[in-house]
């Protein structure tokens, strides 16, 4: 079952087109992977599907995105409520200056859970869940800028899934970190596939191949090629998607 | 190779001489006056100095009711200005696209930073004091320190709140929060240090400034008790002081308290400050 459909999505900033006429149909509790060279509109797709691009001036889109079967871009559906469906964890950690407490309950918060039995709970799953609690769990109270920046990339990974999304976004999640920082993240992403749908945009090929089920290559704002992601790497259909793959550009 | 007066050495030492020399005349100027002051003023300081009332119009006696006036004054300001600039920057920062009324507004912040403050006090006799009908008063005060320290609180927040990465915005919004919330939660708090910062310069502006309430606040030597009561905040008291001959050495002791007064805002805000950032950055 898919858990998101894009449709014709054309999206422009200005009179600049970023996205062409963009397909893809993401299934449920799986790993997809985004890669393609920098520029070629990965991010901005991914920060279409939580409408984050809504926030930039001059942004226009067509086309059409469904989650679970209802549109996004409908009059209707609360940005809101949609933010808390589809989570983002963004390239730079970026956590709050705020406890490492606060920056897990403040998701909860804004969606009005209060109760501090039901916030500690759910702040320590989180943390657990992100495997850091082991690490934090003495320093809760303390600065969650203080942390290491692969902890603070769990971090920003507890935080998002402490409101329960279906869907985590992931835009480079591992770009700024260190290769045993980013081992950890694609362990926990390993294990977070059972539960959530997660889109990664990424720039380590061997990245894509560890750890999603499913590769989509951009190039220029088009989709070239969409496939399992071992069958785009050992045979790529379009002549393009082999030539980014083993290096001739990008 | 071309012809050099002095060898590059011998040149970088004597520019770091002048720019040493400058940061040491700056911080000269500086402990001269207050060190001045002070030792002027120390003649007359004293617990009994702080704690009583003036005796025959201030030739004697203390300047208690002036201390009070200048906190009524000071905290009026305050409480006026920092919502109102903290407001319009939070307005400026987070909501305006570019346009003409963002364009108006910062020009109106410079322009009010710019007018003399016996401008403003001429405004505040015709308007709060008589428009108003708020009489001679340290409301009437207050509300005019509350203008002149509105640009200062205004951009110092503006800036502030301009620094804080947009990372923690989209952080924010990305998990549901509205930009309410956002702003809030989360950028208010980050920029609270930078804020603070403002509200006290503009509040120090406030407490040191005589031309501008000398029209409106009065110039009784009781105490004020309610709002409604005229004052003689120690600025105004100081220049009465000084330009009617009453007491030089008085003036001077009036001056003191009002530079340690100062001193002890600025260090221990400073440090709360400090503190704070300590705290959210996780040091």
């Amino acid at each position: 079952m898919n858990r998101i459909e894009v449709e014709n999505l054309n999206v422009h900033f200005d009179d600049a087109q970023i996205l062409k006429d963009v397909n893809i149909k993401i299934p449920k509790n799986t790993v997809t992977s985004l890669i393609g060279p920098s520029g070629c509109g990965k991010s901005t797709f991914i920060r279409t599907i939580n409408r984050m691009n809504d926030l930039i001036s001059g942004f226009k889109k067509e086309g059409h995105i469904y989650l679970d079967g209802q549109e996004i871009y409908d009059p209707s559906v609360d940005v809101v409520e949609l933010r808390k469906k589809v989570g983002m964890v963004f390239q730079k950690p970026n956590p709050f200056p705020k406890s490492v407490f606060d920056n897990v309950a403040y998701g909860l918060k804004v969606h009005g859970i209060t109760d501090k039995n039901i916030v500690e709970e759910r702040v320590r799953e989180s943390l657990k869940s992100a495997a850091l609690w082991e690490e934090v769990k003495e320093k809760l109270e303390k600065s969650a800028l203080g942390l290491s920046g692969g902890q603070q990339q769990r971090l920003c990974i507890a935080r998002t899934i402490a409101i329960e999304p279906e869907v985590i976004l992931m835009d480079e999640p591992c770009s700024a970190l260190d290769p045993i920082s980013t081992t950890k993240i694609e362990d926990l992403i390993h294990k977070l596939k059972k539960e959530y749908t997660i889109v990664i945009v990424t720039h380590n090929m061997q990245q894509a191949t560890r750890v999603s089920k499913f590769t989509s290559f951009f190039l220029h704002g088009e989709i070239v090629e969409s496939a399992r992601t071992e069958r785009l790497f050992l045979e790529p259909k379009d002549k393009r998607t082999e030539d980014y793959i083993t290096g001739r550009f990008g | 190779m071309s012809f050099r007066l002095l060898s590059p050495k011998v040149y970088q030492k004597i520019m770091k001489i002048v720019f040493w020399i400058s940061g040491i005349i700056t911080i000269m100027i500086l402990l001269v006056i207050i060190g001045y002051i002070l030792f002027k003023g120390f003649e007359v300081l004293s617990l009994e100095f702080i704690f009583s009332a003036p005796i025959d119009s201030g030739r004697a006696g203390g300047i208690f009711p002036m201390i009070i006036s200048s906190l009524y004054v000071t905290l009026i300001s305050g409480l006026v200005a920092a919502p109102l600039g903290v407001g319009a920057a939070v307005y400026l920062a987070e909501y305006s696209e570019d346009g003409w009324i963002v364009k108006l507004i910062r020009f109106g912040a410079e322009t009010l930073a710019s007018i003399p403050s016996i401008v403003f006090g001429l405004f505040g006799l015709s308007f709060f004091v008589i428009f108003l009908g708020l009489g001679w008063s340290v409301l009437s005060g207050g509300l005019v320190l509350a203008l002149m320290a509105l640009p200062t609180i205004f951009k110092v927040a503006e800036v502030s709140i301009d620094a804080v990465p947009e990372s923690y915005r989209e952080g924010s919004l990305a998990l549901g929060a509205t930009k309410w919330e956002t702003v809030y939660r989360v950028v208010l708090p980050a920029a609270t240090p930078g804020i603070t910062t403002g509200v006290i310069l503009g509040m120090a502006r406030a407490i040191s400034e005589a031309a501008a309430i000398l029209f409106a606040v009065g110039a009784a030597l009781t105490i004020p008790v309610s709002i409604f009561d005229p004052g003689r905040p120690l600025p105004l008291h100081l220049y009465i002081l000084a330009t009617e001959g009453i007491s030089l050495e008085y003036a001077f002791g009036t001056a003191a308290v009002m530079v340690i007064i100062v001193l002890i805002i600025t260090v221990v805000t400073n440090n709360m400050v400090d503190r704070y950032q300590k705290k959210l950055m996780g040091r």
